[in-house]
């Protein structure tokens, strides 16, 4: 009887292929990409029909949490440079070089300008803590949210407001939010909540 | 690991030029691929996020001839108050002093829905006509915008005043302006709520 002969086969797999899917997937996900900033507090946004996509420059994040603590961020490093130098100057401060390129990295802060320098000179990891999240003072003895709002629209005149609020935030916080926006004119705002469809039949 | 070469040891030296595989494995690439993948994708954010864009009045004083009033058969008001329980009346207080019938209902698809949509029924028919009409006819998504917002601010549109009370919640009021988009409502406004409407619902709540 003749043997069978099994035919060896190599195992080696030709990787060329998969290495082309890797790195085609890798440059979509890199010319899609817009990388997600990191927010001073993690916020729930109610949810709402509207599918009107928010604009990717010239905005001023108001983040408002459910205790009604408000944290305040703008777009581009200049701008928040910019913006630095301005609260200095109104408040008669002065922020070294290292505090200013560290302030530019920062997203959204809630801290009031007084704790500014030292929350600045922290290091990241103790920055991010809870602790930290005071919020910025919106009440109307010391209205320091008035002054950054004016200050960021005089820096750019094109900025526009997003407001991020939790959906258990109560009405009166988010009202303190609104009029003081009111009092500085500022009658359009984009409120941001996630999608939900629409109901059937409308 | 694809490809192995294996040397005889024991043979005999070849002399000249050696003749190495030009093949390259490509394992470790494909990995450092699939590495740099998994990071993108964990660090992006692909969802741009949904606003809502609303106008508020200016806080600057208008002259009293040139404010906007408000019809009374054509207002509605709305007041958010604990619990996302929702109250209305239509109209304003009477002249002779009755209070107006305050309702109260909620945000289900039968709450305060179903009260706007009867109350705005001529613009959402017709809201509803144009949609078809822009499916049938194949219409530019812009000329639709301008005709349904030229429906929209139609005369008959009722008016719809949102007070909130201190008790509401932010959910409550995007939810409101949500529904106000839902039912096709042009004319709307965030007003302060007053002691009247306050009165209203502590009378009705007993």
């Amino acid at each position: 009887m003749p043997k069978v002969k099994v035919t060896r086969k190599s195992t080696t797999v030709d990787m060329t292929a998969m290495c082309d899917v890797a790195f085609l997937l890798l440059t979509f996900f890199i010319l899609t990409s817009n990388f997600t900033v990191k927010e001073a507090i993690q916020v729930n946004t109610p949810s709402s029909i509207s599918e009107i996509k928010i604009p990717e420059t010239n905005i001023m994040n108001i983040l408002v949490d459910p205790d009604g603590k408000v944290f305040f961020g703008i777009d581009k490093a200049e701008n928040r440079i910019a913006l630095l130098d301005e609260i200095a100057a109104e408040n008669k401060l002065t922020f070294t070089e290292k505090e200013k390129y560290t302030f530019s990295l920062i997203g959204t802060f809630g801290v009031p300008i007084e704790k500014l320098k030292a929350f600045l000179n922290l290091p990241p990891e103790v920055r991010d803590m809870k602790e930290n999240a005071l919020g910025i003072p919106c009440d109307s003895l010391d209205n320091q949210f008035k002054s950054w709002v004016r200050l960021s629209r005089k820096i750019n005149p094109e900025i526009r407001i997003a407001i991020k609020a939790d959906q258990r935030t109560p009405y009166p916080k988010i009202k303190t939010v609104l009029n003081t926006l009111q009092d500085l004119r500022e009658n359009r705002y984009n409120l941001i909540t996630s999608l939900e469809e629409l109901p059937k039949g409308l | 690991m694809a490809e192995l070469n294996v040397q005889d040891k024991g043979g005999k030296k070849k002399k000249g030029t050696k003749k190495m595989s030009t093949r390259v494995d490509l394992t470790p690439m494909v990995d450092l691929g699939f590495l740099l993948i998994t990071f993108f994708m964990l660090t992006t954010s692909m969802i741009k996020p949904q606003t809502m864009e609303i106008s508020m009045p200016s806080k600057d004083n208008v002259p009293e001839a040139e404010q906007t009033k408000i019809k009374a058969s054509k207002a509605i008001t709305i007041l958010l108050g604990k619990d996302d329980i929702v109250y209305y009346y239509f109209g304003m207080k009477e002249e002779d002093g009755t209070d107006p019938q305050l309702i109260k209902t909620d945000f289900s698809p039968k709450g305060i829905r179903d009260i706007l949509l009867q109350r705005n029924a001529e613009i959402v028919n017709k809201i509803a006509e144009l949609k078809k009409e822009k499916i049938d006819t194949k219409m530019q998504d812009t000329t639709y915008k301008r005709k349904a917002s030229e429906i929209r601010a139609l005369k008959t549109s009722p008016i719809v005043l949102i007070k909130a009370t201190d008790d509401a919640s932010y959910k409550n009021l995007v939810d409101i302006l949500d529904e106000m988009q839902i039912c096709n409502i042009g004319k709307y406004a965030i007003v302060d709520i007053n002691e009247y409407d306050l009165s209203l619902i502590k009378k009705l709540n007993g």
